[in-house]
């Protein structure tokens, strides 16, 4: 680890301006992520700009929907009685992720920026394009169980670990970014990239680009979600697999669909194909596993040294089956 | 009334849960200097070239080691303990430097500043049981033979109407105490004083008195608290050396050490991977005519380690043609070590199963059939038991749990099955001497001993206080300093049987010379010094370990809802520290059966998912309901006591009962460890 400089600045604009005067500065949430990081010689910001007190850590009503501040905490999130009722897939998300006392510190923008998992990213001894660009993929090759199977590519083969992220994509959220150029807003689903070439970018955001707030629409649908995650672990570990789902179903026929997934690609995946699929079908174990199957068509999967992650296409099938039979025989 | 059998709270509970317990690396010096360690980061090789200039450069930092450039030690039986003294690389992650500065931060700053280069050898890190080069150790570290045959089992296999010849597997795993080790090392006066988080503070003076060539009387190692060690703090690891040669490069100034995570994954051990070849032979009434086990585990290059996976398949049960051996495969990679019930846990694994997997091939019940074949001495030694209430265990165990009404169900969701597996741990004594003085109306009782978490401190001055006649609240107790009579490991389970029989004697001695009214100053020893195992008995604790497992039916997420277990462990001394030893190794044993597993990568020689996020131990929502039990089991042989060790046998057959349940719940029969929901999602509708 080596020595860094911390600044409070006043306001949000400060904020981006010391991080995009400054090549090796970093913004700095709840830090779970970040100074983990910093520890294990991941990262080497020599400045660290902490946003907690520069945006909004409130949730507030707007049109219909929700606006929710930057450094609102993961669990003062989840216990939202709004939160709770209009987007409960949001809720169990975010609940579903982490520990408490993590949640406690961890924040709206912190946890979709947070970075993969794969072991190899984190041992800065081994090959690591996302860490090392050019240095290889040791992923390939070795222990693949967390890895893609969507999505990825030669060069990177990483999946996205969080899991508010899947169930902000589901639910149509758009993030709030202030640069030194202005404010604009990106469309949650857009936000996070696939590796292609250059793993070493996780999202479209520039260097300096601050998210001050993230806004989930007016949504009726979003009522009738749930997130379900698949881990080795009841409880602290990140997702095998997970979807994020809402449904209406009229008369026995789905009239509405969202679904994205995690666990299985280098952004949550957002199932376009599926939800197509699904919409205007009669709800039943068939259509869904048609959806799923579908959603899966492309999937290429990896041998490795724990036997791979062949088994995440059945298993994110049989996960889809199972959460959209819940919502449709249990609705909210 | 006596104190042995009392329900009594820890000692030490107050100061843990408050914060004031001070642990190694806390110890109370002044004006500490900081040790961070540099690791290799190949496989095989020699460090060829050293830069050492930048971080030498950096403010605060004291002093650099590197190979080559620190005082010369002395070789010891643990050739790992010889660090630094070249450039030698025979495991990724080994010690090949460290910084010594004044603060924590600027040690791991100038850390990250240390340039290695490396001439790198090609390296084998690849574990196989088909590997080529399997070879047989002269012993098990037991002492016990490497292998055992009585009769013919390839005969027995033939002939018999029924057999089951299976291979299973558990996985590399690691201890992870929850402190991590760490030791305050500071040499002043020709003295060396260390704060060691160890299992046996003796064992280290004696060692490190060893490897610098001190006087024994020179070392002092001091330890009153222990976050944990699962074996891994059995023995003297290399950061103990580094630790020692900074402090003696910088006399006067005390060095704190504490390794991080990280380093607990190339440093201080871990289970070896296993691979148990088993073969069971019975009749068409499911009695056994044969057993075998054959065991291959991975060791290090530099210091050779069995884990003695077939020792438990030698006692178990009757059966007239029986086999066992070990092999070992050496590679480049760290070197493994004692993990709680070392050799028990991971070889009652298959062959439990396959005791199961018999069960259902005959249609009898897994009770039965371990009844059946209940044997009437040690069918290893020849020698009667001692005391042997396995059938006990399981009769009692299969009423708690409600064993009778058994079929599988489906509960919503959820695939419901339960299943069954016996524990077994050896009994035996190590040597200690104990002191007990007398002043001002208490009984103070000393011995070099330590408590792990495990009850020390509180159930010995219950030893005592029955030894004494005198109430408990008399008996003051010291533990944890080698200023206090020599005391063997805590390992093995034999701290309770051993420093209490100690204390005993003194006890004895003490009265016999002073009487029940002795005056201030009165002090006396006493010591024992048996062989570990006794002549005339095989001694040895059981169990039975009852699990419910629930599969869900479309993801196969794995749920252990109910883990009971009933044991036969000689006497009791405090139910409370008791029932925490047995259900502490149950839980461990269900997180080794679901969620326990290092990744070690050939590639590079090292274990990858190296951090409690990616190493998964169970959590609290895993183990929900894990109930200990005990028989009121009185052993007039085994020692004077009448005790059997309690701190491994918990986490014995637990895993074997898990996969056994996950069977009985889906038809689908997982070999090898851990079972994840992988395992199963094949075989579920
Ligand atoms: C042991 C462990 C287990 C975990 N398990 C899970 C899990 O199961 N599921 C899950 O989803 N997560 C899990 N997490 C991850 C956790 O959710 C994230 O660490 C956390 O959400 C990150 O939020 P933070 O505020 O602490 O981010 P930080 O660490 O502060 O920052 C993360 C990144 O975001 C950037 N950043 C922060 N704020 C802004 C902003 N306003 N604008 C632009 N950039 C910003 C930082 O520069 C940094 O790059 C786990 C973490 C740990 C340590
Ligand atoms: S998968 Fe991506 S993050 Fe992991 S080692 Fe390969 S390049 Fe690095």
């Amino acid at each position: 680890m080596r020595p860094f400089d911390y600044r409070t600045p006043a306001n949000a604009v400060t904020a981006v301006q010391a991080v995009t005067e400054h090549p090796a500065a970093a913004f700095l949430g709840g830090g779970t992520n970040l100074l983990d990081h910093l520890k294990l010689g991941i990262t080497h910001p020599d400045l660290l700009v902490d946003v907690t007190s520069v945006t909004a850590d409130t949730i507030e009503d707007f049109q219909g929907g929700l606006l929710i501040g930057a450094a609102a905490r993961n669990s003062d999130i989840a216990a939202d009685y709004r939160v709770r009722t209009r987007y409960p897939a949001l809720a169990e998300a975010l609940l579903s992720g982490a520990s408490g006392q993590l949640r406690n510190m961890a924040t709206a923008a912190g946890n979709p920026l947070q970075r993969t998992r794969c072991p190899y990213f984190q041992d800065p001894t081994t090959p690591c394009n996302k860490r090392r660009p050019g240095s290889g993929c040791a992923a390939i090759g070795g222990f693949t169980r967390g890895h893609a199977i969507l999505g990825a590519s030669t060069h990177c083969v990483a999946t996205h670990p969080s899991d508010m992220a899947v169930a902000l994509t589901a639910l149509d959220a758009t993030v709030h970014v202030l640069s030194a150029q202005g404010e604009r807003t990106i469309p949650f689903a857009e936000l996070h990239r696939l590796p292609g070439a250059d793993p070493t970018r996780d999202t479209v955001l520039d260097h300096g680009d601050l998210i001050t707030l993230i806004e989930l629409p007016y949504s009726p649908i979003a009522r009738q979600s749930r997130y379900y995650k698949v881990r080795d672990r009841a409880s602290f570990a990140f997702a095998l697999v997970s979807v994020a789902a809402a449904l209406t179903v009229t008369d026995g026929v789905i009239s509405d669909a969202r679904l994205a997934f995690g666990g299985i690609a280098h952004k949550p995946w957002r199932a376009n194909r599926a939800e197509q699929i699904l919409i205007g079908e009669p709800a039943t174990d068939a259509t869904y596993r048609l959806a799923a199957e579908h959603e899966l068509a492309d999937a290429r999967t990896l041998d490795g040294l724990d036997g791979g992650n062949a088994f995440k296409v059945p298993l994110l099938i049989r996960t889809v089956v199972s959460v959209l039979r819940r919502l449709a025989e249990e609705p909210r | 009334m006596s104190a042995i059998g009392q329900d009594i709270p820890r000692r030490d509970g107050y100061a843990k849960v408050t914060g004031t317990a001070t642990y190694a690396y806390e110890a109370d010096v002044d004006n500490a200097a900081y040790c961070v360690l540099l690791q290799a980061s190949i496989a095989r090789g020699q460090v060829s070239e050293i830069d050492i200039t930048e971080a030498l450069a950096l403010p605060g930092v004291l002093t650099i080691l590197t190979p080559g450039q620190v005082e010369k030690i002395h070789q010891v039986d643990d050739t790992e303990l010889y660090v630094l003294q070249d450039g030698e690389v025979d495991y990724r992650g080994q010690i090949i430097g460290a910084v010594v500065a004044d603060t924590p931060e600027i040690a791991h700053h100038a850390a990250s500043l240390v340039h290695f280069s490396y001439h790198v050898d090609e390296h084998d890190s690849t574990f196989s049981p088909d590997r080529h080069d399997l070879y047989k150790p002269d012993r098990l570290g037991t002492g016990e033979p490497t292998d055992t045959k009585t009769g013919d089992i390839d005969a027995a296999m033939r002939k018999a109407p029924h057999t089951i010849t299976q291979t299973y597997t558990t996985a590399t795993n690691h201890n992870n105490p929850m402190e991590p080790h760490a030791t305050t090392a500071l040499w002043q006066d020709d003295a060396l004083i260390l704060w060691d988080s160890t299992q046996g503070v003796h064992a280290v003076r004696t060692t490190i008195a060893q490897v610098f060539g001190l006087d024994t009387d020179q070392v002092r190692v001091i330890c009153p608290y222990v976050g944990g060690g699962f074996g891994a703090k059995g023995e003297p690891h290399p950061h103990i050396v580094v630790a020692t040669l900074a402090a003696r490069a910088l006399p006067g100034r005390p060095i704190r050490l504490a390794l991080t995570r990280a380093q607990m994954f190339a440093l201080v051990g871990y289970r070896p991977p296993t691979v148990q070849h088993t073969r069971l032979a019975a009749d068409e009434h499911g009695t056994l005519t044969g057993i075998a086990l054959a065991a291959v585990n991975q060791t290090a290059r530099i210091t050779e380690f069995t884990e003695n996976a077939g020792s438990p398949t030698r006692t178990m049960y009757a059966a007239p043609n029986r086999a066992t051996s070990h092999r070992l495969v050496v590679l480049d990679v760290a070197v493994p070590t004692w993990m709680r019930a070392p050799g028990e846990c991971p070889g009652m694994f298959g062959p439990e199963v396959a005791i199961d997997e018999l069960a259902e091939a005959l249609g009898v019940d897994p009770i039965d059939l371990r009844v059946r074949n209940e044997p009437e001495v040690d069918p290893d030694s020849g020698k009667p038991f001692s005391s042997r209430n396995l059938v006990a265990c399981l009769r009692e165990g299969a009423d708690r749990f409600g064993w009778a009404d058994r079929a599988p169900r489906r509960d919503g969701d959820w695939l419901v099955g339960t299943g069954v597996a016996a524990s077994v741990f050896p009994a035996f004594t190590m040597q200690a001497t104990a002191a007990i003085r007398y002043d001002q109306g208490r009984y103070i009782v000393e011995i070099g001993a330590a408590d792990l978490g495990t009850g020390a401190w509180t159930v010995l001055p219950q030893i005592a206080a029955d030894a004494l006649e005198v109430p408990l609240e008399q008996i003051d107790i010291g533990i944890g300093d080698t200023t206090y009579p020599r005391a063997s490991v805590a390992g093995g389970s034999t701290g309770t049987a051993t420093w209490g029989s100690a204390i005993l004697t003194a006890a004895e001695a003490f009265r016999d010379k002073f009487g029940d009214d002795p005056d201030d100053g009165d002090e006396m020893e006493g010591s024992i010094s048996k062989p570990p195992f006794h002549e005339d008995y095989a001694t040895y604790a059981f169990g039975a370990q009852f699990a419910e497992v629930r599969v869900h039916a479309d993801t196969a997420e794995i749920r252990v809802p109910r883990l009971l277990g009933v044991f036969a462990a000689g006497r009791i001394v405090n139910p409370r520290t008791a029932r925490s030893q047995f259900t502490g190794g149950m839980t461990m044993g269900l997180s080794m059966a679901l969620h326990e597993s290092s990744s070690l990568d050939p590639r590079f020689g090292h274990v990858i998912n190296h951090d409690l996020a990616e190493y998964h131990i169970a959590t609290c929502a895993d183990a929900t309901n894990v109930e200990a039990h005990w028989i009121d089991e009185h052993d007039p042989h085994v020692n004077a006591l009448g005790v059997k060790g309690i701190g491994e046998i918990g986490i014995v057959g637990t895993a074997a009962a898990i996969v056994n349940a996950a069977h009985h719940a889906t038809g689908v029969r997982v070999r090898d460890l851990p079972l994840t929901l992988d395992k199963l999602l094949p075989g579920l509708p």
